[in-house]
């Protein structure tokens, strides 16, 4: 009997141990997959536009002639243009928290800030048509190009229809200011108080404390954060292709309507009639992936490298 | 006391408070300029908070209050109207674990200089040259300055947390157990440089390691439970304590 229940135990151990590790690598597996799927699919397109798949602006799905570039273009301005809107105000709202909120406040305005990651991207978008359009077409854009005579320079050029790429970049800096912001409190927080107090005894204000001393040292961090933020634009669909205005052209001004790769998937997946056109658009699939994939594992990295830093 | 050296601490009838628990009752202590004094005593007898009362650091502590006054030349330290970061420029601070900031051993020398003034370029050159001078350390980095502060040993990391404090040009250097963490060898190179530091500055040191107050210091004060016990010269405290629990404090018998 004794050696029955060891020889039990021990293979319960084992049953235990191979389940464990088939969920745990069945994560990764999915992923690979995946991207295999997307790169198969996208191949018959890759191998007939080569470069001008990436270069080309003529999208045409009745010719089958395929160029992608005014998405691409898209996604990494719209979404540059949210981090630039968003790092400031999120860095601003996370140093306030870990630094000069009192106790009481800390708790509340931070899960008020996390709050904005949990809004559906759809109401984010309808929010985008009825309230961040018409503001922008009457108010905003007049501003800009008739009282700050603006209206000459490239970025601010053409007609204000309202649905533009600066609606878009503002709608994602609303979306990613979130992230941003809980992950540089994050870091903020992990900086060593020994840090802090060294500032403090050679004579800085708290103010030159964070400056000097925090901010450095949470630099790599924050940029981390920022970089997650950008993943999180870059892959943004509902809210952007409602507000874009979803036009596939290369335009210098931010007033002007543009595309993004995910909101050309979203709106034509449905309507993709020949094989061609459906692997051009899971060719978009794979740039939108692979470049997603790259920005997250930067950030990752960069978060990681603060985490050691502070033991 | 009135004495023409700057740099005299006078600490009258100090009493403070973590929030309602009372860690230091009623101490009155004078700080010699110009010499070396040792704050000893076991864990949590109020030494270290002691220390950080004279440059204010309890300051950005919620529920910390205290009574009674710390004299620097003569001016209440603990008066309202003094300016913290004045304070922290007079009495420089160096730490239990070495805290160089991340940057070149350079930039942490000139940190301080850096806040409040804006020195020239060959100003600060010189103020930093000095600074690691007189921390005895300007030999081993002097053909690194640009290099990080991380790579150096933990006694040269804890040398440049002294030069960045003396870069200020301070008048009282409080040293708190500054050595706890190295080896023998970079414990006795601090304690020489103590020696020739004291020629100009008040120095302030919380040590657990009693032969180490022996060798460094003049003077010494030993605190229990938050009260000053006995203070005064370092040998006759050593060797012909008044009190008979100094006396077992220092022949181990408790600690």
């Amino acid at each position: 009997m004794p050696s029955t229940s060891l020889h039990g135990a021990s293979l319960g151990d084992r049953i235990y141990r191979f389940t464990t590790t088939a969920f745990a690598a069945s994560v990764p597996l999915l992923l690979v997959l995946l991207g295999v799927e997307v790169m198969i699919a996208a191949w018959p397109a890759l191998k007939a536009f080569h470069f001008s798949f990436l270069t080309s602006s003529r999208w045409d799905a009745v010719e089958g002639v395929f160029g992608a570039a005014p998405a691409i273009y898209g996604t990494i301005i719209s979404s540059v243009l949210a981090l630039v809107i968003a790092t400031p105000l999120a860095v601003g709202v996370a140093i306030f928290l870990s630094e000069f909120a009192p106790p009481w406040l800390r708790q509340p305005v931070a899960f008020l800030v996390d709050l904005l990651a949990a809004i559906p991207s759809v109401v984010y978008g309808l929010w985008g048509i009825f309230v961040l359009v018409p503001l922008l077409r009457e108010q905003v854009m007049p501003f800009i190009t008739d009282r700050l005579h603006l209206g000459n320079t490239p970025l601010f050029s053409g007609p204000a229809y309202g649905p533009s790429m600066l609606a878009a970049g503002l709608i994602l800096a609303i979306m990613v200011l979130p992230y941003i912001s809980s992950v540089t409190r994050e870091v903020l927080m992990a900086v060593p108080r020994s840090q802090r107090e060294a500032a403090l005894a050679l004579g800085a204000t708290r103010w030159e404390m964070i400056r000097g001393a925090v901010l450095p040292y949470a630099s790599s961090g924050i940029l981390g954060g920022v970089i997650l933020g950008l993943g999180r634009a870059l892959g943004e669909t509902m809210a952007v292709t409602m507000v874009i205005g979803n036009r596939h052209e290369i335009s210098s001004s931010l007033f002007a309507p543009g595309y993004t790769m995910a909101s050309l998937i979203a709106n034509e997946f449905s309507e993709a009639t020949n094989d061609m056109h459906l692997s051009a658009l899971m060719a978009v699939g794979a740039v939108l992936l692979a470049l997603t994939l790259a920005v997250n594992m930067l950030a990752r990295w960069l978060v990681w490298r603060v985490a050691r830093q502070g033991r | 006391m009135t004495t023409t050296l700057s740099g005299a601490v006078a600490v009258e009838n100090f009493s403070f408070w973590y929030g309602p628990k009372q860690a230091l009752f009623d101490i009155s202590l004078d700080l010699a300029p110009h010499a070396v004094t040792a704050l000893i005593g076991p864990s949590g007898c109020g030494k270290s908070t002691f220390l950080r009362s004279i440059n204010r650091m309890h300051d950005l502590l919620p529920g910390a209050r205290s009574t009674g006054r710390i004299l620097l030349d003569g001016e209440n330290v603990l008066d309202r109207s003094v300016d913290v970061v004045n304070l922290r420029q007079r009495v420089g601070m160096v730490f239990q674990r070495s805290n160089p900031f991340p940057k070149s051993i350079y930039d942490n020398v000139a940190w301080g200089p850096r806040l409040n003034r804006s020195p020239s370029r060959s100003e600060l050159d010189d103020l930093v040259e000095q600074a690691l001078r007189r921390a005895a350390l300007w030999d081993e980095v002097k053909d690194r300055l640009r290099q990080s502060a991380i790579g150096l040993s933990g006694g040269q990391q804890q040398r440049l947390c002294i030069a960045r404090a003396l870069a200020n040009e301070p008048e009282v250097l409080l040293l708190d157990e500054p050595c706890s963490a190295l080896d023998p060898i970079a414990t006795q190179r601090i304690e020489e440089l103590l020696w020739e530091l004291k020629k100009d500055l008040t120095i302030v040191i919380v040590t657990h390691n009693l032969q180490q107050a022996g060798r460094v210091s003049d003077r010494t004060a030993f605190f229990y439970l938050g009260k000053l016990i006995e203070h005064g010269a370092t040998d006759q405290l050593f060797t012909a304590p008044r009190e008979e629990r100094t006396e077992a404090y220092i022949t181990g018998r408790f600690g």
